[in-house]
């Protein structure tokens, strides 16, 4: 990892419209985080019920939360309410930008980048399943509702477990049409995995890291879609599979992003450090169908390039990955 | 308690049943009757006071729109294109080049002696500049490394310097963002569009949103513009009308020589609507006769200039993209329905016709719920409302405040390129309101532009444009029906017409004191209408002597 990357407090920004589910979903985050410490900002204390026994103390603007975690409003100033929460120590590991319902989260990716030492993880929309197609076709708010879908790396479905499992496969093909872009999750009975929500730090630089995608557990190096390290928590084998591989010789970038956009392979996450066939190195991230690929400055180890993918269980098309994959140069492991 | 006969020239009564007299009686701060001074004899022993002998009275005007800031930006130097008065009475000439607003930077950054003290202009409008910009290398020759932060008069537009620039660590390569434009060396060229590119430079430089809200100083300064203007009534819409300036509020409005009534209204954040009726309840019995509290302003939508308000088809004329909501329909529903339930009052800013009809869908709804007989909820701006929207206003049992400054500051940019010249000419359409029976006021939304009512009621007499195109002979209002629109039609919307807006029995002792009768000016120059001072509460405030 170099210094530049290292630096960067990864933010995710949380959309989605009125009631969709969006503070539910922090709280639940909240829960696991796991001793990770998570600055949560939202426009203004109202948007947002922490759940009360999650906190520990509270003032005009800012909420403590158990576990090291805290809370801000940052009313008309993102930027100075992320300045003044990058500057806590210990300094957050992780921020989560809950957006008002009517807002298009992209604009708060903008001024991400106009921040030094934060990068945009991940836009993630939260849609309620029973009310979403509802809203998209309102008159007044469906273009705001269908912007905000497609400025979504992750769409959220919840309360999916409310419907007939027919609409919510109709409701899948809609959103590839409207929302070609992003990758579907459903939370299932409300629960969700945060792997494929955050990103974790995925275990191939750090291989002993705590909840880290490399996660020793023998009944996920097992499971059934042939996920060979993944992850994390209590929850992971029975909501998502990911796949490891390493690569012995260079590769070509694009050759590789290509595959993991497909939207049939089902990817939801991807981290790779890889190296190019021109001798380049380079950091490569995916969420949903967005890759951003980064030059790193010096080689940082002799291993040419090592790919960790994530997906949920039911789409991650493990095998089919694999396979193409390996007609890349990959090898398992 | 001693009684005062004020003997004018000529008094405006705007009440229909004795609509000119000479004299008006008062006392602690009531009106006791007008008439002739020997109708008024009977009310007992009182003083005669001849010095509006020669002079005009009508009721003070209510100004249903405005900002406290408009006093605050005042601290700061003004670069507009028009001339325009300060609370000092000090007339600022325009600022009619670029040249200009350097030159007269420069001169300001001269007075200065801290060298790291920000200055900051505002009211800048190049507009009127053709498409030269303004960069940040023509404020770097107003100082080199103090920052220099211009606000554009939409308050929707920053241009700072190189300094203003490196205290936010914007000054380098690499930055990606919309509302930063970007010189042909990939750096900022200092123009910074909307809030998520301003606040940051902003709030270091001297413009911080603090100013939004307004301060002691600020409201004095406000108050002194009111008495210029022959404004007794004004609101401040909104404010975030935060615990700790509550104080600060009851004591400068307390104060016996503060001169005018100030109507804050509170905005409706992202708090649960709920919380807000609450402390809208609460607001309310804290009111003061010069501090009136407890009514809510939801904002629905941006500004047509700026491409934000929401439209309905066909769109704007140009073919940009629709607006953007700032509130969430659901939230302006259930926001309309607890406050009928709870007796509040509502004023919604809906610039764009989208707009209009979703706050028009609410009310129903709402009100099929919490039937109101008179709950004079208000539609602010409402701009671009057709005549089946009015008619629909009307059903509705609402008011319309209207923007009639629009047409003259940004109707020929509406006629060209916003909604384009048929629905131009048909916004703030006064006479469409009025013919459907929907009560009406007119505004400035001061500081966007200048607080001053018989300026306003000059546009909606005349609707002539900065360019001098009539825009929409159809709406233009008779001179008598825009005065109505600066007293009594804000006061109704305020719920305030059994207390101001006319000058009769009972009501409270508010005047404009004017040089000339506006009714027998020529309705071309009903602006040019001079302003001595104001009478408030029966207290007299000469403008000159301020």
């Amino acid at each position: 990892m170099t210094p530049a990357f290292a630096a960067q407090i990864p933010a995710t920004i949380i959309g989605g419209y009125l009631g969709a589910g969006k503070t539910t979903l922090i709280n639940r985050l909240l829960r696991q985080a796991d001793g990770e410490r998570i600055a949560v900002l939202v426009n203004d204390f109202g948007d947002i019920d922490i759940d009360a026994d999650l906190i520990e103390a509270r003032d005009e603007d800012l909420i403590s939360i158990a576990g090291g975690c805290v809370c801000c409003s940052f009313g008309n100033d993102l930027l100075d309410a992320l300045t003044r929460v990058i500057a806590m120590q210990p300094a957050p590991q992780r921020i989560l930008i809950e957006t008002s319902g009517v807002a298009l989260p992209r604009a708060i990716a903008r001024t991400l980048t106009l921040m030094r030492g934060v990068t945009t993880d991940a836009v993630i929309v939260v849609a309620d399943a029973q009310s979403l197609r509802e809203r998209a076709a309102d008159r007044y708010v469906g273009d705001t509702v269908l912007s905000q879908l497609r400025e979504a790396d992750l769409v959220l479905l919840g309360k999916t477990d409310l419907a007939e499992p027919a609409a919510i496969a109709g409701l899948r093909t809609w959103l590839a049409e409207v929302a070609p872009q992003a990758v579907c999750i459903e939370m299932q009975h409300g629960r969700i995995e945060r792997a494929l929500l955050l990103a974790d730090r995925v275990g191939f630089d750090r291989p002993a890291a705590n909840r880290s995608l490399a996660s020793p557990r023998p009944s996920a190096l097992a499971s059934a879609k042939g996920a060979i390290s993944p992850a994390s928590s209590h929850l992971a084998t029975t909501l998502f599979a990911s796949l490891s591989v390493r690569f012995a010789q260079p590769v070509r970038i694009d050759e590789i992003t290509e595959v993991l956009t497909d939207p049939a392979m089902g990817v939801a996450r991807a981290k790779g450090l890889l190296s190019a066939t021109d001798g380049t190195r380079w950091l490569v991230q995916q969420v949903g169908r967005r890759v951003e690929t980064r030059a790193l400055d010096k080689p940082t180890e002799n291993e040419p390039g090592r790919l960790v993918v994530i997906g949920v269980r039911a789409q991650l098309e493990v095998a089919a990955l694999d396979a193409r994959l390996a007609r890349l140069g990959a090898m398992r492991g | 308690m001693p009684i005062t006969i004020y003997e004018a020239r000529s008094i405006l009564t705007m009440n229909p049943s004795r609509p000119r007299a000479t004299h008006v009686a008062v006392r602690d701060g009531t009106v006791l009757g007008t008439g002739t001074l020997d109708e008024l004899g009977g009310w007992g022993a009182h003083t005669l006071d001849r010095r509006f002998a020669d002079k005009v009275l009508m009721p003070g005007f209510v100004e249903g729109h405005s900002h406290i800031m408009e006093g605050t930006l005042w601290r700061f130097v003004y670069v507009g294109y028009h001339d325009r008065m300060d609370p000092n009475g000090k007339l600022w000439p325009g600022a009619r080049s670029i040249e200009a607003v350097i030159e007269r930077l420069q001169q300001q950054e001269r007075l200065l002696t801290d060298p790291a003290q920000p200055l900051v202009g505002w009211g800048f409008d190049p507009i009127y500049f053709g498409s030269r910009r303004c960069t940040r290398q023509d404020l770097d020759r107003v100082s080199q490394t103090r920052p220099i932060t211009i606000a554009h008069a939409s308050l929707h537009i920053l241009n700072v310097n190189s300094a203003a620039l490196k205290l936010a660590d914007w000054l380098r390569p690499g930055i990606e963002h919309p509302g930063i434009l970007l010189g042909t060396d990939g750096l900022p060229t200092g123009e910074l569009r909307g809030p998520e590119a301003m606040t940051p430079v902003a709030n270091r430089t001297g413009f911080d949103r603090t100013i939004m809200a307004g301060d002691e100083q600020g409201l004095r300064a406000f108050a002194k513009l009111c008495v210029r203007k022959g404004v007794t009534t004004a609101t401040d819409l909104a404010s975030p009308l935060p615990e700790s300036a509550l104080p600060m509020m009851l004591s400068v409005t307390g104060d016996d020589q503060f001169p005018t009534r100030i109507v804050p209204l509170l905005r409706l954040l992202a708090h649960p609507v709920p919380d807000t009726i609450e402390r809208s309840v609460k607001l309310q019995a804290a009111s003061t006769d010069r501090l009136r509290l407890g009514r809510i302003k939801i904002v629905a939508d941006g500004s047509i200039q700026g491409f934000s308000a929401r439209l309905r088809a066909p769109g704007y004329y140009n073919g940009a993209a629709n607006g953007l909501w700032y509130t969430a329909p659901e939230q302006i529903r259930q926001a309309y329905e607890l406050a009928l339930a709870a007796g509040l009052q509502i004023h919604t800013h809906t610039n764009g016709d989208e707009a209009t009809e979703m706050a028009l869908d609410c009310m129903e709804h709402a009100l099929a719920r919490h039937p109101a007989r008179d709950h004079r909820f208000t539609l602010q701006h409402c701009q671009l409302a057709d005549t089946a929207q009015y008619r629909r206003i009307r059903a509705l049992g609402l008011c319309v405040n209207l923007f009639a400054n629009h047409h003259f500051y940004w109707g020929d940019q509406h006629y060209a390129t916003t909604v384009g010249p048929e629905r131009a000419e048909r916004m703030n359409a006064c006479r469409t309101a009025l013919t459907h029976g929907v009560p009406l006021a007119i505004h400035s939304d001061a500081p966007v532009t200048p607080l001053d009512p018989l300026f306003t009621a000059w546009c909606a007499v005349n609707r002539l444009t900065a360019s001098g195109r009539t825009l929409g002979e159809h709406e233009r209002i008779e001179p008598e029906q825009a005065l109505h629109a600066i007293t009594l039609g804000p006061a109704y919307t305020l719920k305030l017409d059994g207390e101001i807006g006319s000058i009769e029995t009972g009501k409270r002792a508010d005047f404009a004191v004017l040089e000339a009768d506006p009714l027998q000016v020529d309705p071309r120059t009903l602006k040019d209408v001079p302003v001595w001072g104001v009478v408030q509460g029966g207290r007299v405030f000469e403008a000159a002597t301020l």
